[in-house]
């Protein structure tokens, strides 16, 4: 059992200032996950009669791209290729100090405590994430259309993104290229993307823009950091699509 | 969107920035074999330095070229610095970057601005003299003394009184090991940024590696050459 202290960001909202707070948490097991942990944290701060840390969950299962936090100074903390949901507490030492932080970036502005808004993302998906399809009766089976291993691998890499915003918070300019790169790459290898893969990649790179992200210098932290390891191979993609879509346009 | 808004874009402005890294490294590689060659031959060094010191496409049409990348790569270096810190309004209280990222990637500003400020010194020792010799006394000669013909071209003599300051030769060898930072990420990024990221990348990274170091030592070499042997 592991005594614990933690440094969580606490803020009333979107307005507030916010601050680190400290908490203590004890007998903790190492076989609980890192959400369990903070479950606990909540039941004690309710029992006080507190308010309860608010962060971000759904599935606990790491598919659904929900949970998020910066602990220790790592997005989904110090394990590689998993989300907070599957961040076990044997990852750290009795006696540890944890800091837990929101993802941080202009895009993503806290609501409150560790909860961030990301509907940038679902912004920057409305733009172009999409494909056009012909429901008039006729429409060619999916299956019956040719695409090389290597293509259909690639794209169903990059549609592994579950948009959780790692990349985002582990890059030193808050820079979403991972993620829109993975949403342009898995549309761009594959026959059913070609119809708008123009407009896609231009009016995506556009929203991204617009939602306050920064520029990508090519750090690779976004990929070291990503719960689905999506490669970088992805942002050199987008820029060549991009490019060759500036000019066709 | 339009062509016109290439710049304005963030893909744009790292595809313009990757392609003044590429040519401000190609320029870099053939300044160190012209520097190379004053450690084997003086008269070779003389006549290449003279050539590219007065043949019109080097002087009219490359060197504005240059200087235009050379403004161009560090004003972009500041506007996207300022953009990047911009787009983080609360930093992390605790940020553990060493876990994910190199030195390097992280730092480009810093070791860019130790580069910027090694520029200036070099432009007061060679470029701007070079210029007012030229260009304002009109003396196109490169000789020593221009009522002397015999007296021999003046690069190597200039280029070996320059390194005969312990001080300014320490000043050369620290900036070199900046750039040697800075092309360690920069080389790489450059390919990534334009869209080169495939089966060729691992062997390009090999070959960055080499250049990002051997281009630099080269240079430390050439400057302790001359300071120990003249």
């Amino acid at each position: 059992m592991m005594n614990l202290t933690l440094k969580i960001w606490r803020q009333k909202n979107a307005s507030d200032k916010g601050s680190i707070v400290d908490y203590q948490v004890s007998d903790i097991s190492p076989d609980m996950s890192f959400l369990e942990m903070l479950d606990i944290l909540n039941n004690q701060l309710i029992e006080k009669g507190d308010s309860p840390v608010a962060f971000d969950h759904d599935c606990r299962e790491g598919i659904c791209g929900m949970c998020s936090l910066y602990i220790n100074g790592e997005a989904h903390g110090p394990d590689r290729k998993v989300t907070t949901c599957q961040l076990h507490m044997r990852k750290f030492k009795d006696g540890d100090t944890i800091y837990i932080e929101p993802f941080r970036a202009k895009g993503f502005p806290v609501i409150k405590d560790l909860v961030v808004d990301r509907g940038a993302f679902d912004r920057i998906q409305h733009a172009g994430g999409f494909i056009s399809v012909n429901t008039s009766g006729n429409t060619q089976d999916a299956n019956a259309i040719p695409i090389s291993k290597h293509d259909a691998d690639k794209a169903m890499d990059a549609a592994t993104c579950i948009g959780c915003g790692a990349c985002v918070a582990s890059c030193k300019n808050s820079s979403a290229m991972l993620f829109v790169s993975a949403k342009v790459s898995q549309y761009a290898l594959l026959p059913q993307g070609q119809i708008e893969a123009t407009d896609r990649v231009l009016n995506m790179v556009q929203q991204m823009d617009e939602e306050g992200f920064g520029n990508c210098t090519n750090t690779g932290a976004c990929e070291v950091e990503c719960p689905k390891g999506i490669s970088l191979e992805n942002i050199a993609r987008m820029n060549r699509e991009f490019m060759k879509a500036s000019i066709k346009s | 969107m339009s062509k016109s808004t290439i710049l304005s874009s963030s893909i744009g402005r790292k595809f313009a920035m990757a392609l003044s890294a590429l040519f401000l490294m190609i320029f870099l590689l053939q300044h160190f074999l012209i520097n190379l060659l004053s450690v084997f031959s003086t008269d070779s060094f003389n006549e290449v330095s003279h050539f590219m010191g007065t043949f019109w496409v080097i002087q009219y049409v490359m060197q504005p070229v240059l200087i235009f990348g050379v403004i161009f790569h560090f004003v972009m270096g500041f506007v996207l610095e300022i953009k990047n810190n911009r787009a983080r309004e609360v930093k992390y209280a605790k940020n553990k970057g060493a876990a994910n990222s190199s030195w390097m990637s992280r730092n480009m500003i810093w070791s860019g601005l130790a580069i910027l400020s090694f520029m200036a010194l070099h432009f007061i020792d060679f470029w701007i003299p070079e210029i007012n010799i030229k260009y304002i006394q009109g003396d196109m000669s490169g000789l020593l003394d221009p009522t002397l013909p015999e007296s021999g071209f003046r690069y190597f003599e200039e280029l070996v009184h320059k390194f005969e300051n312990p001080i300014r030769v320490g000043a050369y060898c620290l900036a070199f090991v900046f750039l040697a930072l800075h092309l360690l990420h920069g080389f790489s990024s450059a390919f990534q940024s334009a869209g080169a990221n495939n089966k060729y990348t691992k062997g390009m990274e090999r070959f960055s590696k080499i250049y990002s170091v051997g281009v630099p030592l080269g240079f430390v070499f050439i400057a302790l050459f001359h300071h120990f042997n003249h």
